[in-house]
């Protein structure tokens, strides 16, 4: 047994622990490993490109815009990269979160139903939505592609019927308005910064105690030490910003909350470690004695309810429901999102940061052409572009993997 | 005829599939610490047998005992509870999942304490399990959190026995372990198959490659077109014998209706 012998003492032992070297990191970044990293670079350079030609565009207040505008896709997203790393796709997100927003918009303007209620029955809604594509999926065995394909017709479809003569429905309600135009005070947001710090820096110390303990391998404290002040900092700034600003906004809250919910789920739960082993085999899983049916049915109910929910924070932002919710490029950014920011569409790989990545990554470009006052036509051609890119960066990235012997 | 000592028994095992007799009146013995090469000609109903054992086909008629006792296979997971852990040819790992997550695959296990009531996987516990779990094993791998799909095919053979391992077993049924690998794996498989018969499990070994056989088992048991063509200790007999009773050839005198050397 190779590792039996784990240093004594913690402080003293860095040395004979898992050593990375720097070489390792590079190859690792080129092959793809460190595809997280590839992306930040990435943002890096799209903000700095935007800010060479508009110096509005780093501001506090355009920054929090961002925050604001990605947050509806971001979260679709997350549902999309649940779907993606079964190896699956879900087509209909985009018009599940309209149906989902009408739903919540006529039961709350049209019945008087509380905002609470209204939020609830949407995401019911979205739930039975999932179920249904799940079961259909699963039963019949027909292509996920086909049958969300079926749904994105059908539910547009309901979209139009629920929303009635009018075509669009406005919201006033505050509740429901207020997700998306709440903002906290300096020392709220502050607050928050201090309780995401302190609990990141707690979990990987102790993480790192309960290995040493265990005499497993360890990465060296001062790599740590980094990664947590890395972390900080991005914190830090990031509250700074918004702090100066309007605040920090409920939305992006609720944005980031739910990244962090599902990268737990899928990182650190028996659940999540069954999605990653049906995408990558299932025929592997099947024989595990994992239920693949259920797998695939939680997984598009989970992904039909972030939808739901991405199409309720939209219709906050826009203060209503109208027809094209849900419609037009919202489906195809919710899915380019994650595949830019490295998840396959292949099944088994990627995670749910991709989802938070790719919005930042989409949402940027968008917001810095308007800035630039650019036509649509400029900002979809730039999108299809980034997306070819990221993928055939991803390809580049699974040769060099297959050449090292890795599939 | 339920030979005593033997861990796992079949009697008079049958099962056909519409008009094609898959199997015929099959009697297998396996004993602890026994190795027993399971061998024939394609189509001679070596995977028949394999997958009756291991639940996935229920026999048409036969018995088999466990220990000593009747006992009914009638899914794979019946044939897990009893003991039975079956290593198929394709492995099943899954190549995106490190040597633990593949090792623990359906079986994780869930934190105790503070974070066990977010049903928080038990990483540490699992690798330091992983670790015991390859340390008494003639294992070539040394990173438990490598991704399987960077591994040799000996590596993933080596995974793929290790994780049959983890329910502690009484039989292991090994499905062409050595094919498609080269001479060093080929080596490293034989010496793990040693081991299990050293700690005591009973090793059901189907292979195609007779030296292999010959350097690894105890009892070599021939089928061909479904019946018993042969058992043979493998210190009383010799690869020409077994070849004329899998080929059926008649310049040998042990073809046809088998029972050479056995015991």
């Amino acid at each position: 047994m190779s590792t039996g012998t784990a240093p004594g003492s913690a402080a003293a032992g860095e040395a004979v622990e898992v050593p990375q070297p720097r070489m390792d990191v590079l190859r690792r970044f080129l092959s793809g490993d460190l595809g997280e990293l590839r992306v930040l670079i990435a943002i890096a350079l799209i903000w700095a490109i935007f800010q060479a030609q508009e110096s509005r565009f780093l501001t506090a207040g355009n920054l929090t815009n961002l925050v604001l505008q990605i947050t509806a896709v971001g979260l679709i997203s997350v549902g999309v990269v649940l779907v993606l790393l079964l190896g699956e796709i879900d087509l209909s997100v985009g018009a599940v979160s309209g149906l989902c927003a009408a739903v919540m918009a006529v039961l709350n303007v049209k019945h008087g139903w509380s905002p609470y209620l209204a939020i609830a029955a949407a995401v019911v809604v979205g739930v039975g939505i999932g179920f249904f594509q799940g079961f259909v999926f699963n039963l019949f065995g027909i292509p996920s592609f086909v049958v969300t394909l079926a749904g994105l017709l059908a539910w547009n479809g309901f979209l139009l019927r629920v929303l009635g003569e009018t075509g669009t429905v406005n919201i006033t309600d505050s509740k429901i308005t207020g997700l998306t135009s709440t903002f906290y005070s300096d020392a709220v947001g502050w607050l928050i910064a201090i309780v995401a710090i302190a609990a990141y820096a707690g979990v990987t110390l102790l993480g790192r105690q309960r290995r040493l303990r265990s005499d497993l391998p360890a990465p060296p404290l001062p790599s740590l030490v980094i990664r947590i002040a890395l972390v900080a900092a991005a914190v830090i700034a990031t509250v700074a910003v918004l702090n100066s600003d309007r605040g920090v906004p409920l939305a992006g809250l609720i944005l980031v909350g739910f990244v962090l919910v599902f990268q737990y789920i899928t990182t650190r739960t028996r659940f999540g470690r069954h999605i990653y082993a049906v995408g990558g085999n299932t025929e592997a899983a099947r024989r595990a004695g994992i239920s693949i049916a259920r797998v695939r049915v939680i997984v598009f109910v989970l992904c039909s309810s972030m939808a739901a929910i991405g199409g309720i924070m939209a219709a906050s932002r826009l203060l209503a429901v109208n027809q094209t919710s849900g419609g037009s490029d919202l489906l195809l950014l919710a899915i380019a999102g994650p595949v830019i920011a490295g998840t396959s569409l292949f099944g088994g790989r990627g995670s749910v940061w991709s989802a938070l990545l790719g919005a930042i990554v989409i949402g940027s470009i968008s917001n810095g052409m308007d800035l630039l006052g650019l036509e649509s036509s400029t900002k979809f051609i730039v999108t299809g572009g980034v997306l070819l890119a990221a993928v055939i960066v991803d390809a580049i990235a699974r040769k060099q993997r297959a050449a090292t012997g890795r599939v | 005829m339920n030979s005593d000592g033997a861990v796992l028994a079949l009697e008079g095992v049958s099962k056909s599939f519409g008009p094609v007799q898959a199997l015929e009146g099959v009697d297998l013995q396996v004993r602890p610490g026994e190795v027993v090469a399971l061998v024939g000609d394609n189509g001679a109903g070596k995977s028949t047998l394999v997958k009756v054992i291991a639940g996935i086909h229920a026999a048409d008629s036969g018995k088999i005992f466990f220990d000593g006792q009747p006992v009914n296979i009638s899914s794979p997971t019946d044939a897990v509870e009893l003991g039975i852990a079956t290593v198929y040819q394709d492995l099943a790992l899954c190549d995106n999942l490190d040597v633990v997550e593949n090792l623990f695959l359906g079986q994780e296990e869930i934190a105790s304490g503070p974070t066990g009531a977010l049903r928080s996987l038990d990483e540490v516990d699992m690798e330091h399990r992983s670790h015991e779990l390859l340390g008494n094993l003639a294992v070539t791998i040394t990173d438990v959190r490598a991704e399987v799909g960077t591994m040799s095919g000996g590596q993933r053979q080596q995974v793929a026995i290790a994780r049959s391992l983890l329910g502690d077993p009484k039989v292991v049924v090994l499905d062409e372990p050595t094919a498609a690998l080269g001479v060093r794996q080929t080596a490293q498989v034989l010496e793990l198959i040693k081991q299990l018969r050293e700690q005591g499990h009973g090793v059901l070994v189907i292979s195609h490659n007779l030296v292999d056989v010959f350097a690894v088992a105890d009892r070599v048991f021939v089928l061909r077109l479904g019946k018993k063509a042969g058992d043979y200790a493998v210190g009383e007999t010799s690869q020409e014998k077994v070849v004329a009773a899998i080929t059926g050839a008649e310049f040998g005198r042990a073809g046809g209706n088998g029972g050479g050397g056995e015991q």
